[in-house]
């Protein structure tokens, strides 16, 4: 068994969380201790790494996947050795090369060519290295006309792609990258996840910081999932990305729900509910903007019939997030405190450009209203969620069959539908493909 | 500290490039390029020059070239403050540096003291020049060998001060503007616009000590070198000031040791603060 290249144990890291309070006391801590943290009171700081222990055996690739301010780029510097842990040990076997900030050490007043001298060094290289490297470099980075003019000249895509060149030809043991492999245009891109590719045939150590799942799933050895500073996940890539993916599903799922519940507080659903929420004209007068489809979110009707309630439902519990091809529910709670006679439900869904991809009511599909009286339900299933991935929104509405608005509820409630296939337009019917025996396609392996 | 020394040796080829850098980024761009480290220091004694013998007429005994005079402290002073300046700056502005990539952040003070030493050295032939053509007696070869002793005293003294203000700089962004007016403060309590006798015999004398003008002048480091280049390069005689120098060697080296030590104790909070 081979010692493994990367070592973290028990690996805390605390950050201040105010910039400029107890300066004094804290640079006395400094002085005396060396430590600016550990003296202050836990509300003071924040842990963005948190007892942290992980093994990373050499040639492996590893990803690192969690949401924003998760703490992965704080593990990331701990591992440069940029920031020093508060408590607990890191060790690196070997040189390290840290794709944190492309072009980090670039003067913008002199030439490219300096640039790749004196950011060579400050990764490490001799200049002796560096003269060596150096067309391979230019060459990599597809700046050769442009190599003696000073970097300020650059457009921000020359600059990216000279860094990223210079960060991988320093030849490290140890590559971290954060989230910089798509930088420049398409083909720089492949370029640049075929260096990758080489660095691991070549079995250098890969840390790799990405929110491309897919990137981890294809490239990677291993996962680790980060939450709050702590490991939540570590193995094989692909349990761990569906565990996170699960994990930002329900997370999804929560903000939709606390969304929707602020969208219905603001336009009140109490019983007299005409008021509209502020981007609109107060129409007081039970009239609907002139313009639906531009109107933002709201409600407005006279009554009597009230749709007190909206709930989308998948299995008979209340969902946000669908997969494309779900089951999904729309159930209506409504009540009048009259018994009502002439009555249309009806309901649309919007995509997130404000496109209607589908509307519809009880008078066009033929139900003649009969009499309503009291509290009552009103169930929409749409067996087969045939929507491509997007967030939807909501109209639902009761009026009379010659429009007069007992109540509608604009844009207030929301679903997300998510999909493997990244197939474009709105709709997705049902489909299959099939090939005569001349044309031969396989199932891409995953 | 020795393991620090050591491996800040390891990046001596770093500080060679940034140094280097420096130099060149500062006069890209400009028509007259590196010839402006000859040409500042030389306007700037213009200016001096015209100051002190037109507008307000400086006589001191035993001074005759005025001017001269004044160029022997003026320069290394200016040595001296911009280092301080710029490396009190220089961890803010390399922040980017020190939050991205590894390498001893001691290296960027360093850097700002090297890049104003060389432009020290630059102006020196300038200074070479105006001896050889206006002072009858030229300095000796042995007071010349005293020079480069100077030349390290002043650099091991600037290097701890600027070790020290870069570190606290981080946390007290005040020191900037305090630095600016402390230099000016102390740019006149030095000999360099006044040769030291004139204040050797001012202010009271307390408790049998010397007077108050010498004892301070005494205190104050940056005389000592003042006065060691005035003696090597513009007054007769043999250099007499040896003593305080080999003194203030020790204190310097005290100084560095000390304003290393702070770096050191205050360098994993620079990765947050900066």
């Amino acid at each position: 068994m081979t010692e493994p290249a990367i070592v973290l144990r028990e690996v805390t890291k605390l950050y201040r969380r105010y910039a400029y309070r107890r300066q004094f006391s804290t640079l006395k801590s400094a002085l005396l201790k060396g430590s600016l943290a550990s003296e202050l009171e836990p509300r003071e700081v924040l842990r963005a790494v948190d007892g942290v222990s992980l093994e990373v055996a050499p040639g492996t690739t590893i990803g690192l996947i969690g949401r924003n301010g998760s703490g992965k780029s704080t593990l990331l510097k701990l591992l440069a050795g940029i920031t020093k842990p508060t408590t607990g040990t890191v060790r690196v076997r070997g040189r390290i090369s840290a794709l944190i900030e492309l072009g980090a050490g670039f003067h913008p007043e002199i030439s490219g060519r300096e640039n790749i001298f004196i950011n060579g060094v400050m990764l490490g290289l001799t200049k002796r290295e560096i003269a060596e490297r150096f067309d391979e470099i230019v060459e990599f980075a597809e700046i050769e006309d442009f190599i003696d003019s000073p970097v300020k000249t650059y457009s921000s895509g020359m600059y990216m792609r000279l860094g990223f060149a210079v960060a991988v030809h320093v030849d490290p043991d140890v590559l971290l990258i954060d989230e910089v492999l798509a930088v420049g245009d398409e083909g720089f891109s492949l370029k640049c996840l075929d260096k990758f590719a080489e660095f691991r045939r070549r079995g250098k150590t890969i840390v790799l910081v990405t929110h491309g799942l897919s990137l981890v799933e294809r490239y990677c050895d291993e996962a680790v999932w980060v939450d709050a500073g702590r490991v939540r996940g570590h193995g094989d890539p692909r349990h761990v990305v569906h565990a996170y993916t699960t994990d930002v599903a329900r997370g999804e799922e929560q903000t939709l729900a606390a969304a929707d519940r602020k969208a219905q507080a603001a336009v009140g659903t109490d019983r007299d509910a005409t008021e509209t929420v502020a981007e609109q004209p107060a129409a007081q007068d039970e009239e609907p903007p002139a313009d639906m489809f531009r109107a933002a979110q709201g409600r407005w009707g006279a009554g009597p019939v009230r749709i007190e309630r909206v709930t989308i439902e998948r299995d008979g519990v209340e969902a946000h997030v669908f997969r494309s091809g779900d089951r999904l529910a729309i159930r209506l709670a409504v009540r009048t405190p009259e018994p009502v006679h002439d009555f249309v439900f009806g309901i649309s869904i919007f995509n997130s450009e404000g496109v209607c991809c589908y509307g519809t009511n009880t008078d066009i599909e033929e139900f003649e209203p009969v009499e309503m009286s009291g509290a009552g339900e009103v169930l929409f299933v749409v067996d087969s969620l045939d929507l491509v991935e997007g967030t939807y929104k909501l109209d639902v509405a009761a009026h009379t069959r010659h429009g007069v608005q007992y109540d509608y509820h604009r844009l207030l409630h929301t679903f997300r539908v998510k999909s493997h296939t990244k197939d474009a337009g709105i709709y997705r019917p049902r489909h299959r493909w099939s090939f005569s025996p001349a044309v031969r396609l396989t199932p891409r392996a995953t | 500290m020795l393991g620090n020394l050591r491996r800040l040796f390891g990046y001596r080829i770093l500080i060679q490039t940034l140094v280097t850098r420096e130099l060149k980024a500062r006069y890209r761009g400009s028509v007259l390029g590196f010839f402006w480290s000859f040409a500042n220091p030389l306007l700037l004694l213009l200016v001096y020059t015209f100051v002190f013998s037109v507008v307000l007429p400086a006589r001191f005994e035993g001074v005759d070239n005025y001017a001269l005079f004044l160029f022997c402290g003026l320069l290394p002073w200016t040595w001296f403050s911009s280092a301080l300046t710029e490396s009190s700056n220089s961890l803010l502005a390399n922040g980017n540096l020190i939050k991205k990539v590894l390498f001893p952040a001691e290296v960027l003070p360093v850097v700002a003291v090297l890049a104003n030493m060389v432009h020290f050295l630059l102006a020196l032939p300038i200074l070479v020049v105006a001896l050889v053509l206006f002072v009858p007696v030229p300095p000796t070869f042995t007071e010349l060998l005293w020079f480069p002793a100077v030349v390290a005293v002043q650099f091991l003294l600037t290097l701890g001060l600027g070790l020290m203000l870069a570190a606290l700089t981080v946390h007290f962004r005040d020191i900037r503007d305090l630095l600016a007016n402390v230099l000016t403060l102390w740019f006149f309590a030095t000999p360099i616009l006044y040769p030291w006798t004139e204040v050797a015999s001012r202010g009271p004398s307390l408790a049998g000590l010397p007077p108050a003008g010498k004892v301070l002048m005494d205190l104050n480091p940056f005389s000592h070198i003042a006065i060691s280049y005035q003696e090597i390069l513009f007054f007769d005689g043999p250099f007499g000031h040896w003593k305080w120098l080999l003194a203030l060697a020790v204190a310097g080296m005290g100084l560095f040791l000390a304003g290393y030590a702070l770096f050191d104790r205050l360098r994993d909070s620079f990765a947050e603060e900066v």
